[in-house]
């Protein structure tokens, strides 16, 4: 009876965990089914036709998404790094620790209410919705997860390391920026690309700043689309065309989050410094 | 003055920065939101009607959509969150299948919300209709229910995240030990293992709740948008995150906008406070 109880537990456990992963072979299988039939040259290279039309593009959408997490990396990568320097520095003061949980707070943040906050802050006094609003808006998310890792891999430094520097002579800012910084670098810059795995996808902040914009735009004074704003709009579309089409740019929206993310692991592997 | 202490002073400008910011996302919305918490006050969190065209607003209703989605998205949740964490943390520990596994879960951690909202719409929404046919009800096929389906999948990454690490962090010995009185490994999880990783668990379920309740694009697309509270989980709602992703880019009057962001303050409150909670469990447990 005890052998049989703990037989049934463990097939439980195995069925259960196996059943988890259903609903993500189900998704995959889906966007595999849906996307690959609308995606073409065409589809990459021409802008969307009006509503009801069948056609188009998401030229708009794909350049969108780069303009948005370029000008988000732009602001957040120096800022985070600040970040993490600051809360690796002062780990152990009380200072240090309450904003290490503040990061967290920051994290947990809703992404909804990010949008809100980039809008009141920067579109309410523009006047308009921006790029660089959305791009504010991501960044706010993508500042703790660099802060984050920058603090993590600074604090992987072996402490003998900073010994030696510190006895040749060295001061204590040079060991900073000539030796624990290009050690991290690394682990710095998977935790971005992480990062921007995490915010390619995000919606909800870009709904109230970058808006949407069906025409090709690099200005980041005015609004843009991004591939995660154009599956929403299209999915609440009534339209069938438009459907299919948001099939399409979640496959291209899930193989740049896979790319952006086995990058990350495959560089965080090979780059591991040996110590 | 050294160096050293330069740099001090210069990296510890990164601490007001940060505190700075936190502060000035609080106060930007509590200054936005003055008007609605002057006219509704405390009543603003239990006043059943949400009315933009007579300007009477009360949250009540999407706060019971929020509560309804994430305790049943965490109900249906934790009996595969626990299995997984079993699985990876202690039935396979350190094995090939519980890599494969937890990359698998991590690949689920990283799809967009929009996306999941995407297939809850076309694939979830359509079962949801047969059953709410079944039942007699309207078919709407968006509900309550589905977005608590859609956000039960989408919230298990987090909960496996914390649980299978304080499940690996048991100490062998404690384990061995009970093993070598005879017993099973059912008995070991039941009386070793789950009780000693009790907290760490709940802290897990505290961070799922926590992204459940701020879960925005999936749960506005399948849940329908109805501003009352809903009768039946198979029936359309609303949840504070949804409702004002619906309705911030409509809202003209300026106690409409005060209103919704009032809203994104309680949001955030919420969210803040179910963090330090667990933080503060997860520091004391790893």
């Amino acid at each position: 009876m005890k052998i049989f109880k703990d037989r049934i537990f463990k097939f439980l456990v195995i069925f259960l965990s196996f059943l988890t992963l259903t609903p993500l072979f189900f998704i995959f299988y889906i966007i595999l089914k849906n996307g690959l039939s609308s995606i073409n040259l065409k589809f990459f290279f021409s802008l969307p036709k009006p509503p009801g039309e069948i056609g188009g593009g998401i030229l708009n959408a794909i350049a969108g998404t780069f303009l948005l997490l370029f000008f988000a990396s732009l602001i957040s990568i120096p800022i985070g790094i600040f970040f993490g320097m600051f809360l690796y520095e002062f780990k152990e003061k009380k200072i240090g620790k309450i904003c290490n949980i503040l990061i967290d707070v920051l994290q947990s943040i809703p992404s909804i209410v990010i949008g809100i906050i980039a809008y009141l802050w920067i579109v309410k006094k523009m006047g308009h919705f921006s790029a660089i609003a959305g791009s504010v808006a991501l960044s706010l998310i993508f500042l703790p997860i660099i802060a984050k890792a920058t603090k993590e891999t600074f604090e992987m430094v072996p402490f003998s390391m900073i010994e030696t520097s510190l006895s040749l002579g060295s001061s204590y800012p040079r060991t900073i920026f000539k030796v624990i910084l290009p050690i991290s670098i690394n682990g710095i810059l998977s935790g971005v690309l992480v990062g921007l795995g995490r915010i390619s996808g995000e919606t909800a902040p870009l709904l109230f700043t970058a808006f949407g914009n069906s025409f090709l735009n690099f200005n980041i004074c005015k609004p843009v689309s991004s591939l995660s704003l154009l599956i929403f709009t299209y999915t609440m579309s009534p339209y069938e065309d438009w459907h299919r089409q948001a099939w399409g740019c979640a496959f291209v929206l899930i193989i740049l989050i896979l790319i952006l993310n086995s990058i990350s692991k495959v560089g965080l592997k090979k780059w591991k410094v040996k110590f | 003055m050294s160096f050293e202490k330069i740099y001090k002073r210069i990296i510890a400008i990164g601490g007001v920065l940060i505190i700075g910011l936190l502060l000035s996302i609080f106060i930007t919305l509590f200054i936005n939101s003055s008007i609605s918490i002057k006219k509704f006050g405390f009543s603003f969190l239990i006043n059943k009607t949400w009315d933009p065209v007579f300007e009477n607003f009360g949250a009540f209703p999407f706060i019971v959509g929020t509560l309804l989605t994430s305790i049943i998205s965490l109900i249906i949740s934790i009996p595969f969150s626990l299995s997984v964490s079993l699985f990876i943390g202690e039935y396979y520990k350190d094995t090939i299948f519980s890599k494969i596994f937890e990359t698998f879960i991590e690949i689920l951690a990283v799809i967009p919300s929009v996306v999941f909202g995407l297939w809850g719409l076309f694939y979830l929404a359509p079962i949801v209709r047969n059953l709410q046919i079944k039942f007699s009800l309207p078919p709407t096929g968006v509900s309550v229910f589905t977005a608590s389906l859609v956000l039960s999948i989408m919230i298990i990454p987090y909960t496996i995240s914390v649980g299978k690490e304080v499940i690996k962090l048991i100490p062998t010995d404690l384990k061995e030990a009970a093993f070598s009185f005879g017993a099973t490994h059912y008995e070991v999880i039941k009386k070793i293992i789950l009780p000693y990783a009790k907290s760490g668990i709940i802290a897990g379920f505290l961070l799922s709740f926590g992204r459940a309740i701020g879960e925005t694009m999936a749960v506005t697309m399948v849940i329908g948008n109805v501003n009352t509270i809903p009768r039946s989980i198979f029936l359309p709602g609303n949840t504070i995150a949804s409702v004002i992703a619906n309705e911030f880019l409509e809202a003209i009057t300026k106690i409409h906008i005060s209103a919704l962001i009032e809203l994104a303050l309680i949001l955030f409150v919420i969210t803040f406070i179910l963090n330090l909670i667990a933080n503060n469990i997860i520091k004391k447990v790893v």
